[in-house]
C-alpha cells in the first residue's frame, strides 16, 4: 500500500509570547493510519496538535511561523477559512466536553451550525456517527437523555461521534484517555484503530504503551523540538536517539 | 481541650456570631416596618391615589410610577448591559485598554447616585429635552443600572467552562455561533438574574429621579413617557421629611415604605428563584 502525507508541517515554530514552544517541527502524517506524538509534560505536543486545526488561533499574543500542508494546501495562508478548516480536521479533547445536551443534540450540534436542516438526514447521520464511534447500542434507547448522564468513557465516544458527524478527514486526539479508567480507554483505542481505515488520525498521548498498541508512526518530542520521527515499531524497538531511548525505557519523562 | 481545637471553637463562634448579628438588624427592621406600617396596609392604600394634601388616601400613584420607570429603565439596562458584556468577555481582545474599560466600568458602580441624577439633568432633561419625564428619570436609573448589569453578565459568561466554546469552534462553528449556540443558553439565566438584582436597585433609588421626572404630588396618571410621575421612594422621602403634617402622615410613611420593601424583595426573590432552578439544572 502506498502511503501518502495527509497533513505535513515545514519549519513549524510557535511563540506564546516570548517563548517558543515548537521549534523547527517538519513531520508528516500519513493519510488514514495513525500518527502517535509522545513526550514528557510541556514538551509542546499538544501545542503541535492544536496547530493543525488552528485551534490556538484563540489564544492571544501567539505567533505561528512555517507551513502547515493539508492536501498540498497551506492551512494558515490567508485566504483560508478556518471554518471549512475545522470541518475537515476535527479534535477530541483530552478532558470529555459534552455539551449540556440531550445525547442526539450533541451528535447533531456540528450538523445544525453547518446549514443541515434536513430532519431526516441528521437522523441517520447521528446514528451512523454513534455506530462508528461504538456508543450507539448503548445510547440507542435514551439519545434524549442528557450527555452528562454517561459515564466518562461513554462521554468522550460521544465527543467522538460529535466529531465524526461532521464528516471530517482528519481527526486530531489530544490526550484522549488521561481522564478515563482503563476499562473505557480499552475501547476507544480499539476505536482508534477501526478509524484509520477511512480517516486520518494525529494522537497525542502520554502513554507510551497507548502509542505502541495503537499508531503506525510515532514522534518523539522534547522541550518544543521533534527528536525523532519514525515507524513506531522502531522507535519501540531501535531508535536512533539517545533521548529517545532514554524516554521510552522510562529512565526519565 | 487542644489548643487548636479552643481556636477553631472561637473562631466559629465569632463567625456564628456576626451571621446572628447581621439576621438581628435585619429582622429587627423589617418588624418595625412591618408593625408602623402594616396599619396603613389596605386595598385602598394601594389602589387609590392620595387625598387632602397626601394626608389620607393611597399611593397607587407612586406604584405605577415607580413600575413605569423601573420598565424604561429595563429596556435600557438589559440589552446594552448583556452585549455590551459579551462583547467584553467574548471579543474583545485582553489588552490593557479593555482592562482599563472593565475597571472603569467596576468604578461606575461605586458612583453615588446623586451624581448619576445630575448627569441626567444635563444629558437626558436639558442637552436631550427629554423634559423632567418618566422616560429622563428611567433612562438616569438606567445609566446606574448599567456597571451592575455589565458586571454581571459578565460573571455569568465567565462561569461557563471554554471546553463549550473550543468543542464548538471545532466542530467548525464559527464564534458567533459558538457563542449563540453554546455559551448563551448556559449563560443567560444568570445574566439575568443579575440583571433584576441590578434593576431591584434603581426601583428603590430616590437621588437620581429627584430632578429627573420624580413629581411631589400627582393625582393622576403618567400618560405617557415625557409626564411627570410619582415614584414610591421619592414619595416615602417627602412623607418622611417633607410633609406639613409629619407626625400625622408617618403611617402612610411606613406604609409606602413596607410596599417598597415588598416589591424589590419580590424582585429579589424572582432573581433569587431563577437563579436557583438554573443551578439545580446545571451539570457542570
Amino acid at each position: 500500500m502506498d502511503i501518502r502525507p495527509k497533513i505535513e508541517t515545514q519549519n513549524l515554530n510557535f511563540y506564546y509570547g516570548t517563548k517558543q514552544a515548537l521549534r523547527n517541527i517538519s513531520l508528516a502524517c500519513a493519510d488514514r493510519r495513525v500518527t502517535a506524538i509522545i513526550g514528557p509534560s510541556g514538551c509542546g505536543k499538544s501545542t503541535f496538535i492544536r496547530t493543525l486545526n488552528r485551534m490556538n488561533d484563540v489564544l492571544l499574543r501567539t505567533r505561528t511561523e512555517g507551513e502547515i500542508w493539508l492536501d498540498g494546501e497551506n492551512i494558515n495562508a490567508p485566504g483560508i477559512d478556518v471554518v471549512e478548516l475545522r470541518k475537515r480536521v476535527g479534535m477530541v479533547f483530552q478532558k470529555p466536553n459534552p455539551f449540556p445536551k440531550s445525547i442526539f443534540d450533541n451528535v447533531a450540534y456540528g450538523l445544525r451550525i453547518n446549514d443541515g436542516r434536513n430532519r431526516f438526514k441528521i437522523e441517520e447521520v447521528v446514528e451512523k456517527s454513534l455506530i462508528e464511534a461504538a456508543l450507539w447500542d448503548e445510547v440507542k434507547d435514551r439519545l434524549k437523555e442528557n450527555a452528562f448522564s454517561l459515564s466518562g468513557g461513554q462521554q468522550q465516544r460521544l465527543c467522538i461521534a460529535r466529531a465524526l458527524a461532521v464528516e471530517p478527514e482528519v481527526i486530531l486526539f489530544d490526550e484522549p484517555c488521561s481522564a478515563i479508567d482503563p476499562t473505557a480507554t480499552a475501547k476507544i483505542e480499539d476505536l482508534i484503530m477501526k478509524l484509520k481505515k477511512d480517516y486520518t488520525v494525529v494522537i497525542v498521548t502520554h502513554n507510551m504503551q497507548q502509542a505502541a498498541r495503537v499508531s503506525d508512526f510515532t514522534a518523539f518530542m522534547m522541550l518544543g523540538d521533534l527528536i525523532e520521527f519514525d515507524k513506531t515499531e522502531t522507535i519501540f524497538t531501535n531508535p536512533a536517539n539517545k533521548l529517545t531511548e532514554d524516554y521510552i525505557t522510562g529512565r526519565f519523562g | 481541650m487542644k489548643k487548636k481545637k479552643v481556636v477553631q471553637f472561637i473562631g466559629f463562634f465569632l463567625l456564628r456570631v456576626s451571621l446572628y448579628v447581621v439576621l438581628a438588624i435585619l429582622l429587627l427592621f423589617l418588624y418595625d416596618i412591618g408593625r408602623k406600617g402594616g396599619g396603613a396596609i389596605s386595598w385602598e392604600f394601594i389602589s387609590q391615589p392620595p387625598r387632602r394634601g397626601m394626608t389620607e388616601g393611597g399611593i397607587f400613584p407612586a406604584i405605577m410610577g415607580t413600575f413605569l420607570v423601573t420598565m424604561v429603565t429595563a429596556v435600557l439596562a438589559i440589552p446594552l448591559g448583556m452585549f455590551a458584556a459579551i462583547y467584553l468577555n467574548e471579543y474583545a481582545k485582553q489588552t490593557r485598554l479593555t482592562r482599563i474599560i472593565r475597571l472603569s466600568i467596576r468604578n461606575l458602580s461605586g458612583v453615588p447616585s446623586i451624581v448619576y441624577g445630575l448627569f441626567g439633568v444635563i444629558l437626558f432633561v436639558n442637552i436631550l429635552k427629554f423634559g423632567t419625564s418618566i422616560l429622563s428619570a428611567g433612562l438616569t436609573l438606567g445609566l446606574l443600572t448599567l456597571p451592575w448589569t455589565i458586571t454581571a453578565s459578565e460573571e455569568a459568561l465567565k462561569t461557563i467552562p471554554n471546553s463549550y466554546r473550543e468543542g464548538a469552534l471545532a466542530l467548525g462553528a464559527t464564534k458567533w455561533q459558538a457563542i449563540r449556540t453554546n455559551v448563551l443558553p448556559y449563560a443567560i439565566p444568570g445574566m439575568l438574574t443579575g440583571t433584576v438584582l441590578g434593576l431591584a436597585r434603581a426601583a428603590g433609588e430616590t437621588a437620581p429621579i429627584l430632578f429627573t421626572g420624580a413629581a411631589f404630588y400627582l393625582p393622576y396618571l403618567p400618560k405617557s413617557l415625557s409626564d411627570q410621575f410619582m415614584a414610591l421612594p421619592y414619595h416615602l422621602y417627602i412623607m418622611a421629611t417633607q410633609h406639613h403634617a409629619i407626625q400625622q402622615v408617618r403611617p402612610l410613611a411606613y406604609g409606602t415604605a413596607l410596599v417598597l420593601i415588598v416589591l424589590v424583595l419580590g424582585l429579589n426573590m424572582t432573581a433569587i428563584i431563577v437563579r436557583y432552578r438554573m443551578r439545580r439544572k446545571r451539570r457542570w
